[in-house]
């Protein structure tokens, strides 16, 4: 008897990680390896030396071939070290995880980098408006933009001049929503999304000014 | 600037086109990096072993020798590699450098020769990587002690190097502390040391009862009262050389307060106390009760034997070091003794004649069975007595014999655990120190580089060169990420310094002008609002105050100013290099008080390409390093160099 009861004490003292240790396991073996070269090509506007020089720096920082959205979040603060970059990053990490399984692999990555460096002013457009459209329904409401705008004066930090206010952001969206909502819906669609985009010269010259990235 | 920001840079940059369609200002253009000519494998010939890399990956840090053009003096044409007459082992770590960005310890190599090694390659031992970092320190620090350790067997072999010019107060403390130093201090302390074992045996023999020579006395009496005069004279022996040496010590104490304070010494005035005390009581009956009490302190004359031994002082620091953990268990012993006290009180209380009088008279009881003596003075005669008392002694051999070897083991634990806690805290000042450094590097590197009106859209190729130069493609590029947010928000980057004055500026409602020029319309704490034409304005004023006022050192007001204004605008756009004389000064809304007092003076700024060109490369150059440990000075210096230059 005195042996079941010392093992009633050392089971009710066992350690309830196991399940999420085993969990752990089952993370860290999920691999991902990405479509053949020539899929990505097509795919893709990138050259065949492009897509390999991306592909090293990917895989070097990556061994799994995965980004999780902690780590998206960790490598975006990084280049904004003044400002709080989580938020923004959350919804860059949503807009380029197609698939919307939570990590982004390789072919989201390039396909994502195709379209803002190669594509045409109508697909960088669409892209925006996808990352602006938080759930994804086809329709920017203010709360939405509300959420991307402040996300986005939240990678300034505190230090700047001159000095943020609490509004800021809010006006911000009100000038964005009187510029692009046509008919005064409160909603901002694609059509007039795009239609005040293409009118805009500011937006169109500066579409061009990220080619030459890669 | 890891390898890992140099391969995600490009994708967040590529995501910039999302404030595309929010920025109210058109963003700025791209900086004109060469296109890549495809990536390269680049040859390295480290002592015939050939090392073949890309060259992106030496790229990723520039201000090493293999990331930046100082390889080129390495480079064979013949052969078309780089040749490096090192030792390719130690390369192999270097490499790994690059291609991971962590810098690992080799353990098999002397620390010095890696040392050597990374000094070479421009690389700064603070890279290692935190897995070995510690490994690292540790052994540098081994190093260090035991070159130092040689040093000083070597000096101290030449004979006993005392100061010449020390005196008389010097060369006594250095005896006390250091007994084998001189014959006579070894002599003295072995003459103390001899003199408290007398002390400490005399104290014990004088209460043995002792058999007299004349057997007629029927009560024994102790040796202390049968030879009073032996040991009164032992006794002041004892104590007027400890006196003696207590005011020796006085003497020569290089701190006399802090000597007071210290242990060693409470211990002496407590030994030799009760002495004198008896000396200056009289002999009364009722005070000599008091006064025989006062005689136990003078078994504190052991304790002046910590100061002989080693071992007894390290067991008092331990116990010290300790103290939560004996505390701990004198709480739970406690806790137990009052529950179990409790418990055989009200269970004995019925019978008669029963020895648990009270609680407290039960906490003897529980003492003695939970510490498993049982001397039996006190018994439970009740059967729920015998019961709890079972439990109690049961209980007591849990309580008290398991803590006592988890302390003793504490014991140890502890003591190196302090000594690597210390270490670790010290490392972790450098680590987070690191971080803050790299962070507050890459906030500097752009701030400066706005202050060198690298942003300025309408400046002369040339001279834009000249500023920017001395960036790597990667920061150029990061600026330029940076300097789109900007335009995205209408908000622009700023130190603490300007935004604290800033703030300081706005809450007061401004500062009293100092003339009576053109002021604008009452600044109210409203009209600080972020539209973009008249800051750009109030930017380029500014600007132009300071160029003005450098040129002209005339009136003490300029200088003033000019004083007020080094702190607060020069991290904003301080560098005259690219004013337009025919820049409309047209603040409308939230100038500034002290802005409006300098732009009264109307003399045209007078911008020499010579002047501007000392301070540019200057803090170009310094917005490059960003690695290198330099870059802690370059905010506080850069205003003063340019301070210089400028007048």
């Amino acid at each position: 008897m005195r042996c079941c009861l010392v093992k009633w004490i050392l089971s009710s003292t066992a350690p309830q990680g196991s399940d999420s240790s085993d969990g752990e396991l089952e993370l860290s073996a999920v691999r991902h390896q990405p479509e053949g070269l020539d899929q990505l090509q097509a795919q893709t506007k990138f050259t065949k030396k492009e897509l390999q020089s991306l592909y090293r720096g990917f895989k070097n920082e990556c061994p799994t071939g995965l980004v999780d959205e902690d780590t998206f979040k960790l490598i975006y603060a990084q280049f904004f070290p003044q400002g709080d970059a989580t938020t923004y990053a959350h919804f860059l990490f949503n807009a380029f995880d197609a698939d919307g399984n939570g990590a982004i692999h390789f072919e989201d990555f390039v396909v994502g980098l195709s379209i803002l460096l190669r594509g045409t002013v109508h697909e960088k457009l669409k892209w925006a408006f996808n990352l602006y459209d938080i759930n994804k329904d086809g329709y920017i409401t203010k709360e939405e933009m509300l959420a991307i705008m402040k996300s986005i004066y939240d990678m300034m930090g505190r230090h700047t001049y001159p000095i943020l206010r609490e509004d800021t952001p809010a006006e911000h969206v009100e000038r964005f929503f009187q510029k692009m909502d046509r008919n005064q819906d409160g909603v901002v669609t694609i059509e007039e999304f795009l239609e005040t985009c293409q009118k805009d010269e500011n937006i169109m010259s500066s579409m061009q000014l990220f080619e030459n990235v890669i | 600037m890891a390898a890992g920001l140099a391969t995600w840079l490009p994708f967040a940059r590529a995501a910039a086109v999302g404030w595309l369609p929010l920025a109210q200002q058109p963003l700025p253009p791209a900086p004109g990096v060469k296109t890549s000519r495809g990536d390269e494998v680049l040859v390295v010939n480290v002592s015939g072993r050939r090392f073949e890399t890309w060259k992106n990956t030496l790229d990723r840090y520039p201000d090493t020798l293999l990331g930046s053009s100082e390889k080129e003096f390495f480079y064979d044409a013949d052969s078309g590699e780089y040749f490096f007459d090192r030792d390719p082992d130690m390369f192999r770590h270097v490499l790994n450098f690059y291609r991971t960005g962590r810098l690992h310890c080799p353990r098999q190599e002397c620390i010095q020769a890696f040392d050597e090694e990374l000094a070479f390659y421009g690389l700064v031992p603070e890279l290692v990587g935190d897995c070995c970092l510690e490994e690292y320190r540790d052994r540098k620090k081994e190093n260090a002690e035991r070159l130092a350790e040689d040093e000083e067997a070597e000096q101290a072999g030449d004979g006993p190097a005392l100061p010449a010019g020390s005196s008389l107060r010097q060369r006594l403390w250095r005896a006390f502390e250091n007994p084998h130093t001189s014959t006579a201090a070894l002599v003295f302390y072995y003459v103390t040391g001899f003199f408290i074992a007398v002390s400490v045996i005399a104290n014990v023999v004088e209460t043995i009862p002792c058999r007299g020579a004349a057997r007629r006395s029927s009560r024994e009496q102790p040796c202390g009262e049968r030879f009073p005069q032996a040991f009164f004279c032992m006794d002041t022996a004892c104590v007027l050389i400890f006196t003696g040496e207590y005011l020796l010590r006085l003497f020569a104490a290089p701190s006399r307060c802090r000597f007071l304070r210290s242990v060693m010494s409470l211990i002496d005035v407590v030994a030799i106390l009760p002495y004198y005390i008896g000396l200056l009581v009289p002999k009364n009956d009722d005070v000599s009760g008091a006064f025989v009490t006062l005689r136990v302190f003078r078994v504190f004359r052991i304790f002046k034997f910590s100061r002989h031994s080693q071992g007894l002082r390290i067991l008092g620091y331990t116990l010290k070091s300790c103290a939560s953990e004996l505390g701990f268990l004198l709480f739970s012993l406690t806790m137990a003794i009052i529950i179990f006290a409790t418990v055989m009180f009200y269970a004995e209380k019925g019978t008669n004649k029963t020895n648990f009088t009270s609680i407290p008279a039960a906490f003897w009881y529980t003492i003695v069975t939970m510490t498993t003596l049982g001397y039996g003075d006190m018994v439970p005669s009740t059967i729920a007595g015998k019961i709890f008392g079972s439990i109690c002694s049961l209980s007591g051999v849990l309580v008290i014999a398991l803590p006592v070897p988890v302390i003793v083991s504490n014991f140890s634990r502890i003591y190196h655990q302090n000594q690597r806690a210390d270490k670790r805290r010290a490392q972790q000042k450098v680590r987070l120190a690191r971080i803050r450094l790299a962070k507050s590097g890459t906030t500097n590197a752009f701030l400066q580089y706005k202050q060198n009106g690298g942003l300025e859209d309408s400046s002369s190729g040339e001279e834009q060169a000249l500023c920017v130069r001395t960036r790597s493609a990667f920061e150029q590029q990061h600026h330029h990420l940076l300097h789109c947010l900007e335009k995205t928000t209408c908000h622009e980057f700023t130190d603490e310094l300007t935004f604290s004055q800033a703030l300081g500026a706005v809450s007061p409602g401004g500062r009293t002008s100092r003339s009576t020029s053109v002021s604008s319309q009452p600044m109210g704490h409203g009209s600080l609002l972020s539209s973009c034409c008249p800051r750009r304005a109030k930017r380029r004023a500014i600007r132009l105050a300071n160029s003005t006022a450098s040129v002209s050192r005339g009136s003490m007001q300029e200088l003033d100013m000019l004083a007020g204004l080094r702190r607060s605008p020069a991290p904003q756009s301080r560098s005259s290099l690219n004013a337009k004389p025919h820049d409309s000064l047209d603040l409308n809304c939230d100038s500034r008080d002290f802005v409006a007092a300098i732009i009264s003076i109307p003399t045209p700024p007078a911008n020499t390409p010579d002047e501007s060109q000392p301070s540019s490369p200057g803090g170009g150059s310094r917005a490059g390093s960003t690695l290198r440990n330099s870059s802690l000075g370059t905010p506080c210096l850069f205003p003063e160099t340019v301070k210089i230059s400028s007048l």
